[in-house]
């Protein structure tokens, strides 16, 4: 494989591997504080139509930004409400959130269906963005590509170096314990879904700004539930979500490349399949045996916390 | 959720034809048609059903106050669709077009129990004395394509975004390559499968792989404009599929293939009214106005567009076959003998690649 392909096909697996990352970021916050929100693909979607639709209509990208952000929190909020101060079940309440997301990113839609806006601007650096390879790979790239990245070094630094990452992690593995020293387990939660909220909008956001600039109906096609994948995948660490999210990105991409350059003889749809077999080895690989304790789960993901006392 | 608003209207709009038809009692002259539309999709999908509901639109404009219509949107292929056609048929609708292959066989049961009530199936193979079969020649567009590509494309190779890999997918992906081969006998054809009908992400990956590999021409089977945004990003041409994308490719579009089921629609819903109508099964092209092409985009070179033109009038003249031989397929066996055609029977089961096609 010649240079000349290799350049845009890595060019390519960053644009696929953003979105992913970005929502993936942002649920491993809300699970790592022991909330299971499996509303992603529904926060996208509404994120993904706000963004666009106030794109479309103020032609103001960092709006656009901002709204998809603002939807997918709002969303969040719902989500919170219901299984945080509700206490219902995170499961049901999750795909209930997927669910109603789908139609409401629709209804919201309706108008915008075939609209042409402009591509999200790629943010060049002088002098740094004309040099062969490294140029296109590393510095032409738009806003949310770079906040992607910064995003995985600050998450990854709040959780392990700061305090108050320290007390989320504490409030995913033994929330009554948390409860007992006296913090407020059910505000750090609400922050936590709001911020995961806030990231699968951007993930969204990403795809009707960034990477097809276009609303339709159910425009995530699934992405959600691979960012979900991903979380577990990455044994809920923010570098390997960021590994797991190109790697993720990369199989996908290189199936297209490999069924273009006539190389294969393997069926597509096996191709097709590769990706989802690289998760089950995965898990299959990091549930077993020795590896298993290291990286098991937070401890109440998916429990619902009643302050008592 | 969203399918309560339709069924509403749905409803409204049934009892509105019942009112119809009891007025009609002293003036049956002037009893309107009912006429039931079922679409598989919503009709702001701009592609597949928005088409139908276009079409719909201009034969109750063209037909006036001969017809009522009614259509019911998002209906899911399967016992939902089987309630949906039955209840059209007991609310007073005399014909009713139901627009997808899944509804075939509900439309059928439903035909049984209504022998009165006409029913139109689009795409499919089942027929009875009240329930014919259309269905659109969506290939010969991808000729007239072909015959462009040909004389557009400068490296002869053009990059095809696929979804799935049926009949009617593969017979677009030969009709393409064999009409530019036409033009330029080492034309090649970079096929794509993403194996989905809808997903714009994958859409436009597969878009820029196709580029990046040395195709400077895109064709879509897909149903988004993804494909197009690319081209146009991308600074190549590239095809529209369904409706007119040329918003999302102003410079990158040359034509697009749209279906337009107006002509069919207006003919046969004046025949439920004059009494003329009979069942049959049809295949319809750009003769009958079925299959239609987007203006030429500014890509268009003049020998292209004289020679699209002509490919144009050779096939609603009937003077030229798509599949027309000697053809060879992907291992240079000759699949059709020189002057033989292929029969829309083994057309409809087609399943190879030709000569040229690398996927």
């Amino acid at each position: 494989m010649t240079l000349s392909i290799l350049v845009p096909l890595l060019v390519s697996v960053i644009t696929a591997a953003t979105p992913l990352l970005l929502a993936a970021l942002g649920e491993l916050v809300v699970e790592r504080a022991g909330v299971l929100n499996l509303g992603l693909e529904g926060m996208m979607l509404v994120g993904a139509i706000c963004a666009f639709a106030t794109m479309s209509l103020t032609g103001n990208p960092v709006l656009g930004m901002l709204a998809g952000a603002g939807a997918g929190a709002a969303m969040a909020g719902l989500f919170g409400v219901l299984v945080l101060t509700l206490a219902s079940n995170q499961v049901a309440t999750g795909l209930a959130l997927t669910l109603f997301g789908i139609g409401l990113s629709a209804l919201i839609g309706t108008g915008f269906v075939g609209h042409p806006i402009p591509v999200l601007p790629k943010l060049a650096v002088p002098g740094l963005s004309g040099l062969p390879v490294v140029g296109p790979l590393l510095f032409s790239h738009d806003a949310l590509v770079y906040f992607s990245i910064a995003a995985t070094a600050g998450v990854g630094w709040f959780l392990k170096h700061s305090r108050a990452g320290l007390i989320l992690r504490g409030v995913g593995e033994a929330d009554s314990s948390a409860h007992s020293i006296g913090h407020d387990v059910i505000r750090i939660r609400y922050c936590a879904v709001l911020f995961g909220g806030a990231m699968a909008g951007l993930g969204g956001a990403y795809l009707s700004l960034a990477y097809t600039p276009m609303w339709v109906e159910g425009m995530t096609a699934g992405r959600g539930w691979i960012a979900l994948a991903l979380v577990v995948f990455a044994a809920w660490r923010p570098w390997r979500a960021l590994a797991g999210a190109y790697l993720f990105g990369g199989v996908a991409v290189l199936q297209l490349y490999l069924q273009g350059s006539g190389l294969v003889v393997v069926p597509t749809q096996v191709l097709a399949m590769l990706p989802y077999i690289a998760t089950i080895l995965v898990l299959t690989l990091i549930s077993s045996g020795s590896m298993r304790s290291r990286l098991s789960a937070p401890a109440c993901l998916g429990k619902p916390f009643r302050p008592v006392g | 959720m969203s399918v309560l608003i339709p069924r509403r209207q749905f409803l409204a709009g049934g009892a509105a034809a019942a009112a119809g038809a009891a007025l009609g009692g002293t003036a049956r002259a002037a009893a309107p048609l009912g006429v039931g539309f079922v679409y598989v999709g919503p009709v702001g999908d701009f592609g597949f059903s928005y088409q139908h509901d276009v079409a719909r639109k201009a034969m109750e404009a063209a037909l006036g106050a001969a017809v009522k219509t009614t259509f019911v949107e998002k209906v899911a292929e399967g016992p939902d669709a089987e309630r949906v056609i039955r209840q059209l048929a007991s609310g007073g609708n005399g014909l009713i077009y139901t627009t997808s292959f899944g509804f075939m066989n509900p439309a059928e049961r439903v035909a049984h129990q209504f022998p009165k009530v006409k029913f139109e199936q689009c795409t499919g193979y089942k027929t009875l004395p009240n329930m014919a079969e259309y269905n659109e020649r969506f290939y010969e567009g991808r000729v007239i394509c072909g015959a462009i590509a040909g004389h557009v494309s400068k490296a002869g190779v053009a990059g095809y975004v696929a979804s799935i890999p049926i009949p009617e997918v593969v017979m677009g992906i030969d009709a393409f390559t064999l009409a530019a081969q036409k033009v330029n006998p080492n034309f090649k054809t970079k096929v794509i499968w993403i194996n989905s009908w809808f997903d714009p992400g994958k859409e436009a990956d597969a878009a820029k792989s196709l580029i990046d590999q040395g195709a400077d021409i895109l064709c879509q089977h897909t149903d988004s404009p993804a494909v197009m945004q690319t081209a146009e990003e991308r600074g190549v041409l590239a095809f529209g599929q369904a409706s007119n994308m040329q918003k999302f490719g102003p410079k990158a579009q040359l034509t697009s293939i749209m279906d337009n089921w107006t002509p069919y629609y207006i003919e046969r819903t004046k025949q439920v009214i004059d009494g003329t109508w009979k069942t049959g099964s049809v295949w319809l092209g750009l003769k009958d106005g079925v299959v239609e092409m987007a203006p030429y985009g500014p890509g268009v070179t003049d020998a292209a567009r004289e020679a699209a033109d002509k490919v144009k009038s050779g096939l609603i003249a009937g003077t030229l076959n798509a599949f027309t031989g000697p053809i060879k397929d992907q291992k240079g066996a000759v699949k059709v003998a020189a002057d033989a055609t292929i029969p829309d029977e083994q057309l409809q089961k087609l399943d190879w690649y030709v000569e040229g096609v690398q996927a």
